[in-house]
């Protein structure tokens, strides 16, 4: 009778936001109506401890069969939540679990502690790892002791620390059995701390730095130096991470175990076994675990699981390959499973739990490969995904290669992407172009991901090991049958068929978002929602970038016309011979850095007669910047100001050629020039051109003085070198990205405009004015 | 003597008839026994001395004082003049109205009038350009005027440039150019190209602002004027013969200067065009060819740029002044003695070829709310008596109908395109809802008054002036035309005029009547 055996108990949770710890809190919750939870919980960077368990544990679904269940009682769910759970802030990976004194009194007070919490994403660092699997059951041992307390430690583990090996696997210690190669897991704990120093250290040579600094550029352009910076040390920090990545899985792997994973799972087992003391541990170990098949509700999951993305790239066509035999056995155990076994263990206390209980189905009632993907690929022919235009996709013929095979392919598909994907980066695109930089992308981060999951679960794949269930099924005989029928722990029971079809895939599948409906989508699309947001009447301001992004045109083109307007055919000729000669530096100094190409360039203007340029400027406005304009993106400067936004133009063209442009917007900030006193442009700026960062910092200016909110303002641009532009606003837009910016907004999720010229707009070679007549009238 | 336009009966033995589809053109077989074709009457004979005409008929007007005992010293003297829209296509080289003005200039000289005041009466029309201001008026009266600030376009936007005259009895309001009102004297030089064209229209509508302009451009005068070239018949010109009166009243003394052309429409090596198919010579038959092949290869802003340069042989075939009504009744009557041609009954399908130009589109782009004003406002239009495709029947044009746009002379275009008929195409809807945004927006404005742009409301005037076709026509068939484009319009694409001849048929019925007018040159349709 476990929920009696658990009556009146305390019982502490780790990882109780995990798939596993969710479900647990849920079983007991509903189940052993009597007893009262201790929740260990790492307080997040915006959440309190209680507010995540509030947030991301008692709002799951799972909860909602006992919400039903309770809604109307003497004690709805709400209030048995609150009187039944305490939560305690603590982190598995600090000394006495980063608890207080308080909270230690508490864990003090506790029957029952059962240890879920694990990094179990396959590609943690080495050290993460360490800390969590390894060092975390250790820590829970050690504060346990300095309490001087005894509850029963229930720790979760898995099946796989018995590494890669054929044949059976017994319920026992790795160290204790016939395969140990005598592993000191304190050396492997000493040694994954120093990597990470190491890795520090090596990151921070000069020629790595230069190295990140040259990628971030890369990415980025012409960003601008805080933004460069923030990038340099994001990419810094992946590359330590990354080369922990490799560093685990190699030496999981040279010591025979898939992955960092089982590696530092199996070191925590035999660590938890050194250290515990007094206090008495039981070790459940679970094999792949996924939906529940039938607790709280068939079908339920949490997370993304070790075999939904492979089963959805299958499903989208994008893997029609991966390693395996079709005969082989995919260990598979459903999570109400695993939870009723914890449960299981922990009512019988730590005299009659055996040391170690596995959960897994191979050894009873094994699910071979082939009977998995047979059943995937006839569920999705019955049930096919669909495209973005609303077609049907059609699940490609399984085969079953060698894994080296499938990674060769998709490794020379990798190389094939990224070189074409620099090349891109490297061409002047623009707009619908760019996509297409995107889209390789896109494509290169499926080859990615479908790289990575070879690589990971098809180690697992070659694992054919059978887990030994013994003990499972001793403890299930001696269950009566209402706890067998509340508490069910039998691998037996699952009609894997079914399970797939009626259970596993409609939950994968809802819980992928993937289309499932045939014909356009009719929910709104993200674009047309994005632009409804950035309408809004409660955003602030509409900030415009001008170049590319409302007009196809740029500072060397207006000034040509302006030039030109005054000269005859002869000296047009001369003017065009030279600036195509100065072209090409003109372009390295604006690539280079923005405002000293402005600075430069607008030199020129030196001696031009101010009162002759702002004559001309209004023919330009007609003859260049309105035929050049993009009639969308005025579209949308008029939609700003029709709903009550503030509009700005930021640009680093100068002020006169943008002033015809001034009903358009309530703030121009243009570059201006100092005037002599005998009425001509002296070629000096009279401050720094609002180009790049300055530009951020214009516009939060601006916002402040008016009492704006840049949260709640839209910035237009076209180009990286207006990234810190983009960042600070809260609704960027990339109109006509380059490739970079095309990558970066893709990545974010912002909103990206195509703007044309208008279809009909005279084209001509040059940007050249025609000759103003001497006698012209008012123009 | 030249040959008065006609109507042929298509047999088998008819040879293709020439379709114009915008920058280009195609010959198709019209189905024999059932089809017509209008054809124009060849171009009248020109007076030979222009000039002597246009000083003969300044100094003996119709029911006036000559104009030199109209001018005194110290007065001031203001002539407006017809803008770009008119003629089409532009005609060479002396322009009619530079040879009206400097008459009129000679004689205000000779009377000692210095403050004299030249302005291009261009309602809501976009401006000109100098190029343009240049050919209408001539190098020496451009040169002599505008440096000064003396010619100059009106301004229908500038709320210190008009004068409001008073309103009509039915609530008209009259409110013109200041400077044209508080003259002694205002001389309007006309180029009548149609008939719907001179008369008050000249001053009341060129000379206007939106204010007065709305009432008499909305979708009940439009669909109650049947038709725009019948001036008895149409309720654009009561209107403005209303607002003519409080002219006359409250107004400047207006003299009244109106010529016609005749219908010499295309220059050396586009003769074809003019010409009746079967009378083509092998000369016609090769330029047809040669210039057919040549633009098939052209992009299509080459092929504008092109047709837009080219200018006509139009000639003066009257010149009369004086009294406006007095004037416009005999130059409506020599418009009609070049244009009309008699058809009897009316017919179940009307084909027209849109060709590049209209009123709208000088120096720029047809573009496909110009197409459907050229369809329904002007060709369907051009009759007397009856419209010559019956109520319920077909109307089916052939134009390529790009969605391109001029971003520079039609802005508010690209945004009605967009926005207005995304939504509806109903002129009484679009009036209702939309017109007012249109016509008060300040960016429209400031590109009106500034740059090269037409009014924010002249797109919705445009729709307006199809709205008489709309209501009478059961379906309009586009051939040829950019298929998304031709739906937005509110009409049925249609790859081949036989395809537009079956999809009609499920309106019409398999036997029904074809008229195909074969224009330009400009003809009017006296129906009975």
């Amino acid at each position: 009778m476990i929920a009696e055996a658990l009556a009146g108990t305390r019982i502490a949770i780790t990882g109780c936001t995990g798939f596993v710890g969710t479900a647990l809190v849920e079983r007991l919750l509903r189940c052993v109506p009597d007893c009262e939870l201790v929740l260990l919980v790492r307080p997040g960077k915006r959440h309190s401890a209680a507010e995540r368990v509030r947030r991301e544990i008692l709002k799951n679904d799972a909860f909602d069969r006992l919400r039903a269940q309770l809604a109307g009682s003497a004690e709805p769910f709400e209030q048995m939540a609150a009187r039944r759970i305490t939560t305690v802030a603590g982190d598995v990976t600090g000394d006495m679990l980063g608890l207080d004194q308080h909270d230690r009194t508490i864990l003090a007070g506790c029957d029952i502690v059962i240890h879920s919490a694990a990094a179990v994403s396959f590609d943690s660092p080495l050290d993460t790892a360490v800390e969590i699997n390894l060092m975390g059951p250790v820590r829970i041992a050690e504060t346990l002791r300095a309490l001087g307390v005894t509850p029963h430690l229930v720790a979760v583990s898995t099946c796989y620390v018995a590494g890669n090996r054929r044949g059976r696997a017994p319920e026992e210690l790795v160290s204790a059995g016939p395969f140990d190669i005598g592993l000191s897991w304190r050396a492997e704990v000493a040694a994954a701390r120093r990597l990470r120093a190491d890795l520090e250290d090596r990151s921070r040579t000069p020629e790595r730095l230069h190295g990140f600094r040259t990628e971030a550029r890369e990415e980025l352009g012409a960003a601008g130096t805080p933004a460069l910076a923030a990038k340099t040390e994001q990419i810094r920090e992946k590359w330590v991470d990354h080369e922990l990545v490799e560093a685990g899985r190699a030496r999981a792997a040279s010591v025979g175990w898939p992955d960092a994973y089982a590696f530092t799972k199996a070191l925590g087992e035999q660590a938890l076994t050194e250290t515990k003391g007094d206090v008495p541990v039981s070790i459940v170990r679970p094999s792949i675990i996924e939906s529940a098949v039938a607790e709280p509700h068939p079908g339920w999951i949490r997370g993304f699981r070790m075999a939904e993305p492979v089963i959805l790239s299958y499903a989208r066509g994008l893997l029609s390959e991966f390693p395996g035999v079709p005969e082989g056995t995919v260990d598979v155990i459903p999570v109400d499973l695993v939870v009723a076994a914890i449960i299981a263990v922990a009512a019988l206390g730590p005299q009659r739990a055996p040391f170690i209980t596995q959960v897994a189905s191979g050894s009873t009632n094994p699910l071979h490969y082939g009977t998995l993907v047979d059943n995937v690929r006839e569920w999705f022919t019955q049930h096919p995904l669909y495209d973005a235009k609303g077609q049907p996709i059609d699940v490609p013929q399984f085969r079953f290669p060698g894994r080296g095979r499938v990674q060769g392919q998709l490794h020379r598909a990798q190389t094939a992407i990224t070189r074409s994907e620099r090349f891109l980066q490297k061409l002047p695109l623009r707009g619908k172009q760019a996509e297409w930089s995107a889209r390789l992308e896109e494509k290169r981060l499926d080859i990615d991901r479908a790289l990575q999951y070879v690589e990971l679960y098809g180690l697992y794949t070659e694992c054919e090991a059978i887990y030994a269930v013994d003990n499972l099924l001793t403890i299930w005989d001696g269950m009566d049958d209402h706890d067998r029928a509340t508490f069910c722990i039998d691998p037996r029971v699952v009609d894997w068929p079914r399970y797939i079809r009626e259970t596993h895939l409609p939950s994968v599948v809802k819980h992928g978002r993937v289309r499932t409906a045939p014909g356009k989508s009719t929910s709104e699309s993200r674009p047309t929602r994005l632009r409804r947001q950035i309408l809004e009447p409660s955003r602030h301001v509409a900030a415009f970038d001008l170049e590319n992004t409302l007009i196809a045109s740029n500072v060397v083109e207006s000034y040509s016309w302006l030039a030109t307007r005054r000269l005859n055919q002869a000296d047009k000729v001369r003017y065009t011979l030279r600036t195509l000669r100065e072209a090409p530096s003109l372009l390295a100094l604006d690539r280079r850095d923005r405002s000293d190409f402005l600075r430069f360039f607008y030199q020129r203007y030196e001696d031009a007669p101010v009162e002759q340029i702002a004559t001309d400027a209004r023919e330009l406005f007609s003859q260049l910047i309105l035929t050049k304009s993009f009639p969308a993106g005025i579209r949308r400067v008029r939609a700003h100001r029709a709903a009550g936004h503030r509009t700005v133009l930021i640009t680093g063209a100068m002020d006169f050629v943008v002033e015809p442009l001034r009903p358009l917007f309530d703030e121009i900030i243009a570059a201006e020039m100092t005037v002599r006193p005998d009425g001509t442009y002296s070629g000096q700026l009279t401050g720094v051109p609002p180009t790049g960062e300055t530009r951020a910092q214009i516009l939060a200016d601006y916002c402040d003085a008016e009492g704006l909110r840049l949260d709640e303002s839209v910035a237009y641009a076209d180009s990286t070198s207006d990234l810190p532009l983009l960042e600070a606003v809260g609704f960027p837009v990339a109109v006509n990205p380059e490739t970079r910016l095309a990558a970066i907004a893709r990545k974010r999720g912002w909103l990206v405009e195509h703007w044309a010229k208008s279809p009909g707009a005279p084209r001509p070679l040059l940007p050249l004015a025609p000759t103003r007549s001497r006698t012209a009238g008012r123009p | 003597m030249p040959r008065p336009g006609f109507v042929l009966d298509v047999d088998r033995s008819t040879p293709p008839t020439l379709f114009w589809r915008g920058e280009g053109f195609s010959l198709e077989k019209l189905p024999a026994d059932r089809s017509r074709v209008i054809y124009p009457a060849e171009p009248l004979p020109a007076i030979d001395d222009v000039d002597g005409a246009i000083r003969h008929a300044l100094l003996h007007p119709v029911d006036s004082d000559p104009l030199p005992a109209l001018l005194f010293p110290g007065m001031k003297l203001t002539i407006a003049f017809d803008d770009v829209s008119l003629p089409l296509p532009k005609m060479r080289k002396p322009d009619i109205r530079q040879r009206v003005i400097e008459a009129v200039l000679d004689l205000a000289a000779e009377a000692g009038v210095d403050d004299v005041h030249i302005i291009a009466a261009l309602a809501l029309h976009r401006r000109m350009h100098e190029f343009e201001l240049r050919h209408a008026v001539g190098d020496r009266v451009y040169d002599a005027f505008a440096p000064r600030g003396l010619l100059y376009q009106h301004d229908a936007e500038d709320p210190a440039g008009l004068a409001f005259l008073g309103a009509t009895p039915q609530g008209e309001e009259v409110e013109i150019n200041k400077r044209a009102a508080e003259s002694d004297l205002l001389v309007y030089v006309n180029i009548n190209l149609v008939a719907m064209d001179g008369g008050w229209k000249s001053t009341a509508t060129g000379l206007a602002s939106y204010r007065s302009l709305r009432h008499h451009h909305n979708p009940a005068t439009m669909q109650a004027s049947r038709s725009f070239m019948d001036q008895h018949r149409s309720e654009l010109h009561k209107s403005n013969w209303r607002m003519g009166k409080v002219m006359r009243d409250h107004g400047p003394k207006v003299f009244q200067i109106e010529t016609t052309l005749n219908t010499d429409t295309f220059p050396k090596g586009f003769e074809f065009l003019s010409r009746r198919e079967w009378e083509w010579t092998m000369r016609d038959r090769a330029s047809y060819l040669g210039v057919k092949k040549s633009l098939d290869r052209t992009p299509a802003k080459l092929a504008r740029k092109i047709f837009h340069s080219i200018e006509a042989p139009h000639q003066m075939t009257s010149v009369q002044a004086g009294e406006v009504e007095a004037v416009h009744r005999i130059t409506t009557e020599h418009v009609f003695a070049q244009q009309l041609v008699e058809v009897r009954g009316q017919t179940d399908i009307l084909t027209m070829g849109i060709p590049y130009i209209s009123p709208y589109n000088v120096h720029s782009i047809l573009n496909p709310i110009l197409v459907m004003c050229m369809g329904l406002g002007y060709y369907f239009n051009m009759y007397r008596g009856m419209p010559l495709v019956r109520e319920g029947g077909v109307v089916i044009m052939t134009h390529p109908c790009p969605p391109d746009f001029h971003p520079v002379h039609h802005p508010s275009y690209i945004d009605f395109y967009e926005q207005v008929l995304s939504e509806t195409t109903d002129p009484v809807r679009m009036s209702t809802e939309f017109e007012e945004r249109f016509a008060t927006d300040d960016w429209y404005r400031h590109l009106y008054r500034t740059s090269y742009a037409y009014h924010g409301v002249h797109p919705f005037y445009m729709w307006y002036w199809g709205s008489h076709g709309l209501q009478h026509v059961a379906r309009t068939i586009i051939v040829g035309g950019d298929p998304k484009t031709v739906r937005r319009l509110g009409f049925t694409p249609a790859s081949t005029l036989d395809d537009a001849l079956e999809i009609a048929s499920d309106v019409v019925g398999r036997s029904a009547t074809i008229t195909h007018l074969h224009t330009p040159p400009l003809m009017v349709a006296d129906v009975s």
